[in-house]
C-alpha cells in the first residue's frame, strides 16, 4: 500500500470520530463550553462533504456539462459569506459577486487559455474552490478594511475632500493599505511555502500517489494562481467600495460621517 | 458687495431629530461673519454645507446668487476652502503640504521659512494650524470656512491666528467662523449669526 487511494472506509471515518471525543473532552474538562460547536461542526462537515462526494461524482463520471453549474454555485455561496461579513458596505452583496466572479473568471480563464490546466472537472473545480474560498476572505477583508479606516479617518478625508481632492484621491492612502491587507497573507504564504506546513494540494497529491516532483509543480501552480485570484478580488473589490462609500458629488456617505454639531 | 452665501429655510436631518432646521441667513461677501451658538447647535454642520461635505435635506442655499449644486463640487470646494477644527497634516514636508507658492504663503501665516523643509508631522498644534491655513490659501479661494480654529490650539498660539483670520479677512476673503466663544466672536467678526439648538436664526448684531 504505497497510497492512501481508496483506502479510507466509512469505518476508518468513524474510528477518526475518536479525535473529536478528544476534542469534545478537553472542551469539557476545561469548561471552554464549546462542545455543542464541536458536535455541531463534525456533523455540518459530514453531510456537507457527503454532499459534495455525491455531486463531485456525478459531475466527475462524464457530466462535465455541470462544470459552470457547481463553479457558480460555490461563488453564490462565497458571495453570500463575504457579503454577511462585509455587511457594513452598502450594496456589499453586489460588490462580493463582482469581486468573486472576476477573480474566478480570470484567473481559471488565465490557467485554461494558457493550457496550464486542462479543461476538465477534475481540474478545474478544485482547483477554481481554492481560487474562491481565498479571494472570499480577501474581498470580505478589502472591503472590511477600507471601510473602518475610512470612518475612522474621516478627518483626513474630508480634509482632502475639502482641499478640491476627488473621492478616488481622498480614498487612495487608505485605499492602498486596505489592498495591502488583503493580499499580504498570500504572499506570505507564498514566500514560507514548505517551510512551516507542507501546503493543501501538494498534501493531497502525496497521498494520493503522486511523486514529491509531481506534487510541488502543482503545488506551485497553486500558489500562482492564488496570488493572481486575490489581486483580483483586492482590485475589484476595493474599487467598489470607495465607489459605494462615496456620493458622485465627492462627500463620504452619511453612514460614515458622525454627525457632528 | 452682495451675499457670498444665501441660505433659505435650510434644514438638515440627523439620526434622532433634525439637527438644523428652517434656518435662513445671509452671508455678505466682505469681512469676517462669526456662526455663534452652544455646542449642538448645529454650527459645525451649517459650515460643511457651504463647501457641499454635506447637503441639506430641505432647503436651498445659494453661492453669489447660485444654488451650490449648480456648481462642480470640485471647484466650489476650491473656491470655498474649509480648515477643521483639528489640522490635518498630510505625510511630507510642511512645502509638500502647502504645495505650489508655500514661499510667498508660509510667511503670510507667519511660519518662517525654516519650516518649509520640516516634516508637518513634528509641527505644534498651533503651527500646524497656521500651515492648514496656508495649505487653503494655496488654492486661491473667494471664501474661508472657519471650524472652531482655535479650540485646539493654546493661548499664544491663538492669539495668533486670531489676528491671521482677522487679517485675510480685511484683505478681502469672505471668511466663516464658526465658534462657541461669544468672546471671539465679538472681538474678530464684522458680524454674527447666532444659532440655537433647535435651530432658528438669532439676531445680527453689528460688530
Amino acid at each position: 500500500m504505497s497510497d492512501l487511494s481508496g483506502q479510507i472506509t466509512f469505518g476508518h471515518v468513524a474510528l477518526a470520530l475518536c479525535l473529536v471525543v478528544v476534542a469534545v473532552v478537553v472542551s469539557k474538562a476545561q469548561k471552554a463550553d464549546l462542545e455543542t460547536d464541536i458536535v455541531v461542526a463534525t456533523v455540518r462537515s459530514f453531510v456537507q462533504l457527503l454532499a459534495v462526494g455525491f455531486v463531485l461524482e456525478f459531475v466527475l463520471s462524464d457530466h462535465g456539462a455541470f462544470t459552470p453549474a457547481v463553479i457558480a454555485v460555490m461563488v453564490a455561496t462565497a458571495t453570500v459569506t463575504s457579503a454577511n461579513r462585509a455587511r457594513r458596505v452598502p450594496r456589499a452583496r453586489w460588490i462580493c459577486a463582482a469581486a468573486l466572479a472576476v477573480a474566478t473568471t480570470g484567473t481559471l480563464g488565465l490557467l485554461l487559455v494558457l493550457r496550464i490546466i486542462p479543461a476538465v472537472p477534475r481540474a478545474v473545480i478544485p482547483l477554481g474552490s481554492m481560487i474562491i474560498a481565498n479571494a472570499m476572505n480577501t474581498t470580505s477583508l478589502v472591503m472590511t478594511r477600507l471601510r473602518d479606516d475610512l470612518a475612522g479617518h474621516r478627518g483626513e478625508v474630508e480634509a482632502r475632500l475639502s482641499l478640491g481632492q476627488t473621492a478616488t484621491e481622498a480614498a487612495a492612502p487608505w485605499h492602498r493599505s486596505a489592498l495591502r491587507t488583503g493580499m499580504l497573507p498570500v504572499i506570505d504564504n507564498t514566500k514560507v511555502v514548505g517551510l512551516v506546513a507542507l501546503p493543501g494540494a501538494m498534501t493531497g497529491m502525496l497521498l494520493a500517489g503522486a511523486s514529491p516532483a509531481d506534487a510541488i509543480r502543482l503545488q506551485l501552480v497553486v500558489m500562482y494562481m492564488l496570488l493572481a485570484g486575490n489581486a483580483f478580488a483586492a482590485l475589484v473589490a476595493g474599487h467598489l467600495t470607495v465607489g459605494r462609500l462615496f456620493t458622485a458629488d465627492h462627500q463620504l456617505i452619511r453612514s460614515l460621517r458622525r454627525t457632528l454639531t | 458687495m452682495g451675499d457670498r452665501f444665501e441660505l433659505r429655510e435650510v434644514g438638515v436631518d440627523g439620526d434622532d431629530g433634525p439637527i438644523v432646521s428652517g434656518f435662513s441667513a445671509r452671508i455678505p461677501a466682505d469681512g469676517l461673519t462669526a456662526v455663534v451658538g452652544p455646542s449642538g447647535s448645529g454650527k459645525t454642520t451649517l459650515l460643511r454645507l457651504l463647501n457641499r461635505l454635506d447637503d441639506p435635506d430641505a432647503g436651498q442655499i445659494l453661492l453669489d446668487g447660485r444654488d451650490v449644486r449648480d456648481y462642480d463640487v470640485l471647484e466650489l470646494r476650491r473656491r470655498v476652502q474649509h480648515v477643521g477644527q483639528v489640522p490635518v497634516t498630510f505625510p511630507g514636508t510642511v512645502a509638500d503640504n502647502v504645495g505650489e507658492g508655500w514661499e510667498q504663503l508660509l510667511p503670510r501665516v507667519h511660519l518662517g521659512p525654516g519650516l518649509a523643509e520640516r516634516e508637518a508631522d513634528r509641527l505644534s498644534v498651533g503651527e500646524a494650524q497656521r500651515m492648514c491655513l496656508a495649505r487653503a490659501l494655496s488654492r486661491r479661494p473667494d471664501c474661508l470656512l472657519l471650524d472652531e480654529p482655535t479650540s485646539a490650539l493654546d493661548a499664544a498660539s491663538k492669539g495668533e491666528v486670531e489676528r491671521l483670520v482677522r487679517s485675510l479677512a480685511d484683505d478681502g476673503l469672505t471668511v466663516v467662523m464658526v465658534t462657541h466663544e461669544l468672546r471671539q466672536a465679538t472681538e474678530m467678526a464684522d458680524r454674527i449669526i447666532e444659532v440655537r439648538p433647535p435651530i432658528r436664526p438669532g439676531p445680527q448684531a453689528p460688530r
